[in-house]
């Protein structure tokens, strides 16, 4: 069963605003993205992100064999247990998501 | 729109992500070789945290913005193409904008440079948002919901993103330099081009897809700055360090940066749709862009606003301790408790609100969350404490009191006190405050100056009456 980590030839997080975070998963390939692509659904991710699956976007991009992924911070940007400004490490809870 | 079949492409000079990044002196050169009818750039976001807008101050060095804007004002006078920058400060807010002035002023003294600058303002006042809001032009948008006058009278600072229509209407005016307030990124690289009658889907699309400068080439690493050129239906892009290109993957793939939806952008007065754009490679380094789509929308202005918070003080040991090391969650626990214990213990009812944060980096300090079970234990870690008290004496008497645990704290009892391994004496950092942003809302408008001030400075007067 492949994880996204072994489908994606770069995945990335990043701030959208103080109160947004978006993650860019890059397939490797156009058969990845085609296999794997709609497997990124709002109630697979949910947990993973924590937050409600009512409140997570997904954006499957074809011409760039990508998918992107956007969903409110836990927190505002910033706050007293800031962890992660940048929201810049936030993928890496993606990576082990199985597609099958 | 002017109709006419000799319109010329809208050059735009963007030299660098942002001022103070570092413009690069062969680029602009390069940049006057090829011809350029405007050079704008933004100075700022809201990427680096609150920070800068509470407390109205840069991110980047004095030093840093003025070598730019030398090199900038100076390619603006041999060139006589207005010099357009956003977000000054970093953050926008009045003492940012007036921050870059004074940087501007000194530059052109130094260089015998005689422009005509304009500055716009769009920091608001809280009895000013506080009446839109009561008057209901305030929405919020997710996550948050509708504001209150609490949350307005907390921020130290606020502003509203401006769009093209204030830099348009100061250079109907006449001016040279344009020292921008908060914008947005794009608007600061469209207006321009929108002002001379360019496309307005192909205009935004352009400046989303400069507002980086190199980021939207193939190789991010190689070089500082683009020029776009706009015309009647779309638009190009080349980049102007010569070994590195733009690309169809590396011109599209910028709508996704730092934007929640790749497709559309929501911007002052309207929406920047890109569902049917068209990208072909016209030259080897060269992109063009066809079918963006401008939507006109009823005219709002984005809202920001900072305040600043409650006070930090910070403590760091590393530890390398393979008894700790086996049991870091436990180990973390009952620091947490210690210290929570001993500042209750001396500082009693005065302490006031606090408190402690333990991130063991090496661990899970990032995620925060809790480690596998069959986790094995890192070789060393970092253990940062940090204590958030009413003041910063509070913070740092609290770090004073805490600092002996700290150091100290065996993992279990009955056994020699450890000392563990501090970098600093003294141990305690005072970090400052907490700024958060507490704003995510849009103001409904009328006049899309209606919130904006425009202040002209004359440099040749100035420089003059310095002289005589």
């Amino acid at each position: 069963m492949p994880r996204l980590r072994d489908v994606c030839r770069n995945v990335r997080s990043k701030v959208a605003g103080p109160f947004w975070i978006t993650v860019d998963a890059f397939f490797d390939g156009a058969e990845s993205y085609r296999a794997h692509h709609a497997k990124l659904q709002p109630a697979a991710l949910a947990p993973l992100l924590q937050t409600e699956a009512a409140m997570i976007e997904v954006y499957p991009v074809e011409p760039l064999c990508m998918v992107k992924i956007s969903y409110p911070r836990a927190a505002p940007q910033g706050g007293m247990v800031e962890r992660d400004m940048h929201s810049g490490q936030q993928y890496v809870r993606l990576l082990d998501l199985e597609l099958d | 729109m002017p109709d006419g079949p000799a319109f010329s492409p809208v050059r735009v000079f963007v030299p660098a992500g942002q001022l103070g990044a570092g413009v690069r002196a062969d680029e602009v050169v390069t940049a006057i070789e090829r011809g350029f009818d405007v050079i704008a750039l933004d100075a700022g976001s809201t990427d680096s945290g609150a920070a800068y807008l509470a407390a109205g101050v840069s991110k980047n060095s004095r030093d840093a913005v003025k070598a730019d804007l030398r090199l900038l004002m100076t390619a603006q006078a041999r060139s006589r193409a207005p010099l357009l920058v956003g977000t000054a400060g970093q953050a926008g807010a009045d003492p940012n904008v007036d921050w870059t002035l004074e940087i501007v002023a000194e530059v052109a003294r130094e260089e015998g440079l005689t422009p005509r600058v304009a500055a716009l303002y769009s920091e608001l006042a809280a009895e000013t948002l506080k009446a839109k809001n009561a008057a209901g032009k305030v929405r919020s948008l997710p996550p948050l919901g509708a504001l209150d006058d609490a949350t307005i009278d907390s921020c130290a600072h606020i502003v509203a993103l401006m769009g093209v229509e204030p830099y348009i209407a100061a250079l109907e005016a006449g001016a040279d330099i344009l020292i921008g307030g908060r914008s947005t990124d794009t608007a600061v690289l469209a207006s321009y081009p929108i002002w001379r009658g360019a496309h307005a889907g192909a205009a935004w699309h352009a400046g989303k897809t400069g507002e980086c400068g190199a980021q939207c080439t193939a190789n991010v690493n190689l070089g500082s700055g683009v020029i776009l050129a706009i015309d009647r239906s779309g638009f190009e892009v080349e980049p102007l360090h010569p070994a590195t290109r733009c690309t169809v993957q590396s011109v599209s793939a910028h709508m996704l940066y730092e934007n929640s939806n790749p497709f559309r952008l929501t911007e002052p007065g309207g929406v920047l749709d890109v569902t049917a754009a068209r990208y072909e490679q016209v030259s080897e380094v060269r992109v063009r862009v066809e079918g963006s789509v401008w939507e006109p929308r009823p005219y709002t202005m984005k809202l920001e606003g900072a305040s600043a918070g409650r006070y930090q003080t910070v403590m760091i040991v590393g530890i390398a301790d393979p008894q700790v090391l086996a049991n870091l969650d436990l180990f973390h626990d009952r620091m947490h408790h210690v210290l929570t214990r001993r500042i209750e213990r001396t500082m009693g009812a005065r302490a006031g609100a606090f408190d402690v944060s333990l991130r063991i980096y090496g661990w899970n300090a990032v995620t925060g969350g809790p480690v596998p079970k069959e986790a094995a234990p890192p070789r060393e870690v970092g253990v940062m404490c940090v204590i958030t008290a009413e003041s910063q004496n509070l913070a740092d008497q609290m770090a004073k009191a805490c600092n002996p645990y700290f150091f100290h704290m065996p993992l279990s009892d009955g056994v020699e006190l450890p000392s563990y391994g501090f970098p600093f004496s003294p141990a305690e950092i005072p970090r400052g405050q907490v700024f958060e942003f507490r704003l995510n809302h849009v103001v409904e408008l009328d006049d899309p100056l209606e919130l904006v001030r425009t202040r002209w400075i004359d440099l040749a007067t100035a420089t003059e009456g310095a002289d005589a």
